[in-house]
């Protein structure tokens, strides 16, 4: 086990250095004179120099990069072009809001996805299966900003139940914090449930064929009991791992629907660094993301083979 | 068993059929009435973009300052946008970028990342670990994050975009290849091909490669869905097709401030790219279905 968490942790190290070279790199695709096209409107010579000077630009690719990575492994992402702030900062004040959001999209996507996973699984080849497999099929195809356009039309504009954006802090006030990120965490947990339908659905037909299931059956179990205690448990755990990768899908998803609900989060942030053309701040959103990625990856790795006795040892 | 391992045993069992293994699959495809759908609406989308000119009912650029947020009728099916441009005529014009995208940017998906997992996968060792490890670094980066960082640094535009999607759809292509190579290289025939004097090269490209077709042909597929919602979700964000140009993501963009008073001008175009990336989603079930040797 703890030979097993080694070898990965030895593993991500080159994966880390392709993933800090290729953020790196980003930069190299500006078109024309980096410090330039940095600096916006602003034409000062001054401004230029200095942009120039932080970023070294002035010297050779492998110096800049070395100075790039020291200091973000010292955690100095840089600073934002347009607002003066740190960048670590600023994604430290962004990021409760989306990972808000985040939780509740997977508590939807959770109900939603393994609810009509089992429900298909245990009535195959019914209505009720061909109906879960349509939601998913519907789900995956749904472009989410175009789901979220739709129901702030629905909720907002026609029934008027719903505000259409904004964001309330859970803190000031929980109701109203919940009803303005209900919607976009329908949307991002929507297109999560379908995938997870799908993984529920074929690991749980492939559980329901095994023989200790027969086993069960044939003790005269419960039909209930067979499915909820015996099947859905070994079932899940392969799904649980398989969710946690799907955390690309929210992060991508996040920054549409917060785009749409104007939720001031880490999403909207990236979009508005774009236009903002804050590309430290761009840059460091992609790194911390990709991070987080890894790491998670790692942790669902790990917990596979806690939870898996057979893949101990 | 052995007949779904060993494709030498399955094409003499085609011979005996009489049908050629492309054949076998177009007919299987073709049992499932999903992918019958999904190839209907695709055809009709594909004949509406290659048609526009013929079939628009207006000028997708022209404004109309009389018949501004015009509400759908006889004279405008989808209705008038913000400056008074037709609807529908927009969304058929919308269907070329947005085929366009996905076609495109898979096909530049396609020419890096399956040669470089043919590579990975037949040569292994050191090429395949440094590949793996940069595929690896790639998958980190969420796919529409790393599209929109892609796109911000290269500058908003089509182009841009669609070569965004083409290098993050880039590494999916490149493991599946690899992975595919790995299983078919240890079978019998590719030692048989080595063992009569074949090139490298000519084992990739002869033997190996129209094997893992099928893997490739469903991936494909899917991932030309995946990229037309990424492109219009760039569009959508103004970092794909610039207006006035039609794109169902940028009229979804301009649409999101008329919700009130014009909602059919985000209901259409969104529709549409619904219904594509739908019926993309149904062929590429079906292909799956239909090319599986274990399925059948």
């Amino acid at each position: 086990m703890l030979t097993f968490i080694a070898q990965r942790l030895v593993q991500l190290v080159p994966t880390l250095f392709f993933v800090s070279l290729i953020i790196f790199s980003l930069q190299q695709l500006l078109p024309g004179d980096p410090a330039l096209v940095m600096a916006g409107e602003e034409r000062d010579p001054a401004v230029i120099e200095q942009i120039r000077r932080q970023y070294r630009l002035d010297q050779p690719l492998p110096v800049q990069y070395v100075y790039w990575v020291k200091g973000v492994l010292t955690g100095d992402l840089g600073e934002s072009m347009r607002i003066k702030e740190k960048v670590l900062d600023l994604i430290l004040e962004k990021l409760p809001v989306t990972i808000q959001l985040a939780c509740m999209a997977i508590v939807i996507a959770l109900a939603i996805g393994v609810g009509a996973g089992i429900l298909s699984a245990v009535k195959k080849d019914t209505a009720w299966d061909y109906g879960a497999n349509a939601f998913a099929l519907w789900g995956i195809s749904t472009p989410n900003f175009w789901l979220g356009i739709m129901l702030i039309f629905l909720f907002s504009v026609k029934l008027g139940w719903l505000p259409a954006s904004g964001y309330v802090r859970l803190t000031d006030d929980w109701r109203a914090s919940l009803a303005s990120t209900i919607m976009p965490a329908f949307v991002l947990g929507n297109a999560i449930a379908a995938i997870l339908m799908r993984h529920t659905r074929s690991a749980m037909l492939q559980v329901l064929e095994s023989d200790y299931i027969r086993t069960a059956r044939a003790k005269g179990l419960l039909e209930r009991t067979v499915i909820f205690k015996h099947a859905m448990r070994n079932a899940l755990t392969p799904v649980i791992t398989l969710g946690a990768l799907e955390f690309g899908t929210l992060l991508s998803g996040a920054v549409l629907t917060e785009q749409i609900f104007t939720i001031p989060g880490f999403g909207k942030m990236i979009v508005d660094a774009v236009f903002n053309r804050d590309y430290a701040v761009v840059q460091g959103v992609v790194l911390v993301t990709a991070t987080t990625y890894i790491v998670l990856n790692l942790l669902a790795d790990i917990a596979y083979i806690l939870v898996n006795p057979r893949l101990r040892s | 068993m052995a007949d779904a391992v060993l494709p030498v045993s399955a094409a003499s069992a085609q011979a005996e059929a009489g049908e050629s293994p492309a054949a076998r699959a177009l007919r299987r495809l073709l049992r499932r009435r999903g992918a019958i759908v999904g190839l209907v609406v695709l055809a009709l989308f594909i004949a509406a973009a290659v048609l526009a000119p013929l079939i628009a009912p207006y000028d997708p650029y022209a404004q109309t300052w009389t018949a501004v947020r015009r509400a759908p009728s006889a004279g405008h099916w989808f209705g008038t946008d913000d400056v008074g441009r037709d609807v529908l005529t927009r969304v058929i014009y919308g269907a070329r970028a947005s085929l366009m995208a996905g076609i495109v940017s898979v096909g530049i998906a396609v020419a890096i990342g399956v040669p470089l997992g043919i590579v990975a996968g037949y040569l292994g060792g050191f090429v395949d670990a440094v590949l793996g490890r940069i595929t690896d670094a790639m998958l980190a980066c969420p796919f529409l994050i790393l599209a929109i960082a892609l796109a911000a640094f290269l500058g908003p535009s089509l182009r841009n975009a669609m070569i965004a999607i083409g290098i993050t759809t880039t590494p999916i292509l490149l493991r599946l290849t690899r992975g595919q190579v790995m299983a078919v290289k240890v079978e019998d025939y590719i030692e048989a091909a080595r063992a009569v004097g074949n090139p490298r090269w000519r084992i990739a490209i002869f033997h190996i490669l129209p094997n893992i077709l099928p893997a490739l042909l469903v991936q494909g597929t899917l991932s030309v869905a995946a990229a037309i919602i990424a492109e219009a979700a760039l569009s959508f964000l103004g970092l794909g097709q610039q207006p006035p140009a039609p794109s169902w993501g940028s009229m979804l963009n301009s649409a999101q401030r008329f919700l009130v008073n014009a909602p059919w001008m985000a209901i259409w175009p969104g529709l549409a790219i619904f219904l594509t990336v739908l019926s993309l989603n149904l062929l590429g079930d079906g292909l799956r279905d239909a090319l599986d040797p274990h399925r059948r």
